[in-house]
């Protein structure tokens, strides 16, 4: 495994040559030279959420129940198993945010991960239930090592959409990489523990998407040019949650749309 | 108090001049009062269709509806005559009702609350937090301004997905389907959303 992702890493540096100059767009920049390939990659991604995740996670969710969408939840109420299957997936994920937390020079967010951890995985039944929220209000601090190279000053790279795993960007791609060698989790669990939870995780992630499937079905099935709606939301989204870029575009001061001598 | 004369005098001459320019209290009160609606409309209980046109009507009400059109346009809505303009406009107004409509279930039970307002260039930013069953609670950013002539706000950022910037992405691939008619592109929005 270890020279595949060697390999992997050594790959994405390479791709760092021949690159367009990026593109400023109502004050966002789309940095997108790879994006013939890219748009190969997003077709296949498109296809296999057709065919297969969206069947799937609407099967999860009971989608074919009209009532099940717009009754009111009661926030009482017990949670169903695809919650719980998403808590479990999301608590394995803690430690290594964890360790990001510290990589970061942020050690109250590397504690507070570790806190969920451990009160979730005892007294929430191995991170089924979140006791750690409900009762103690500590909630999870979501990184990732690709934000842990954003503190470290490493550049975003062009953006990247990656087979199966979606939108991402050279440096957030190298961070997945990165992310599973230095899970905690990885370098103690062996055998059928490290199988199960990798199953876990993915089952968690593939949860996610079946809860929030109204909005990436809406992306991928609605629009127009799926590929920059997809890569447009995805990077605005990504620099918000990195502090990277904000928004502060002002129509009115736009000679392109508003005529200024207009009365 | 020569400059303070001059100010009042100022006052005295131009009666016309808008009673409260906007500050940051108009605009939060503005956001407070459309999302008062909005979750007015939420709670009805009424057909998914009959609610649509109350979203759009609220959107009407609150939102710069022209110049986010335009600016969803971009360049070509200098170049549009003010007839087909009008229509893509208000079939753009519509489409803006259905979309963002369709997702009311999200909002079933949920609650936004306005945490506060502060000065961005030349317009206001109205913060607000939005409380979604079982989701971590979301930022929803609110841009203010009173350039239209009134108090209006033009774009909506949440999570840091900017409305404008992706209906300006998304009115640019529909229009170069349509090789750059803007009759056809507002047609075309009649079915989207």
């Amino acid at each position: 495994m270890r020279p595949l992702i060697l390999t992997a890493l050594a790959a994405l540096t390479l791709l760092s040559g021949c690159a367009d100059a990026p593109v400023r767009q109502d004050g966002i920049t789309i940095n997108d030279p790879y994006e013939a390939q890219n748009r190969r990659v997003h077709a296949f991604n498109k296809g296999l959420d057709a065919h297969v995740i969206g069947p799937v996670a609407g099967l999860a969710r009971g989608k074919d129940d009209p009532d099940a969408a717009s009754a009111p939840v009661d926030p009482d109420a017990p949670i169903g198993l695809l919650q719980m299957v998403i808590n479990a997936g999301r608590n394995l994920s803690l430690p290594v945010k964890s360790v990001n937390g510290l990589l970061q020079g942020r050690p109250g967010n590397a504690g507070q991960n570790l806190s969920r951890f451990a009160i979730n995985s005892t007294l929430g039944l191995g991170g089924v239930f979140d006791p750690a929220m409900d009762n103690f209000g500590i909630s999870e601090r979501d990184t990732d090592f690709g934000e842990t190279l954003a503190v470290w000053g490493v550049p975003e790279g062009p953006y990247l959409e990656l087979p199966v795993l979606g939108p991402s960007t050279r440096r957030d791609a190298a961070g997945q990489v990165v992310d599973l060698l230095i899970d905690p989790l990885y370098h103690l669990l062996h055998g059928q523990d490290r199988a199960v939870a990798f199953g876990l995780r993915v089952a968690s992630k593939a949860g996610d998407r079946a809860r929030f499937g109204d909005t990436v079905d809406g992306i991928l099935q609605g629009s127009a040019d799926s590929y920059a709606q997809t890569r447009l939301i995805w990077l605005m989204n990504r620099r918000h949650d990195l502090g990277e870029e904000r928004a502060d575009y002002d129509p009115y001061d736009d000679a392109d749309v508003i005529d200024p001598y207009a009365d | 108090m020569l400059g303070l004369l001059a100010c009042s005098g100022l006052g005295t001459v131009l009666p016309f001049h808008p009673a409260l320019a906007l500050d940051a209290n108009g605009a939060r009160a503005l956001i407070d009062r459309s999302l008062g609606e909005v979750y007015q409309v939420i709670n009805s209980g009424q057909a998914p269709a009959v609610m649509y046109q109350q979203f759009e009507a609220i959107f009407a009400r609150y939102a710069d509806v022209d110049v986010i059109a335009r600016s969803a346009l971009g360049p070509a809505a200098r170049q549009t005559d003010p007839a087909t303009f009008a229509a893509y406009k208000q079939a753009f107004q519509e489409y803006i009702g259905r979309k963002y409509g369709k997702r009311f279930h999200e909002f079933v039970g949920s609650r936004i609350e306005v945490t506060g307002a502060r000065q961005l260039k030349s317009f206001y930013a109205v913060t607000s937090v939005a409380y979604l069953n079982g989701r971590a609670p979301m930022e929803v950013e609110w841009h203010v301004s009173d350039r239209s002539g009134k108090d209006l706000y033009f774009n909506i950022i949440i999570e840091g997905v900017n409305m404008l910037a992706s209906e300006r992405a998304e009115m640019a691939a529909m229009l170069s389907r349509r090789r750059g008619d803007v009759a056809a592109l507002a047609a075309d929005l009649q079915q989207a959303g």
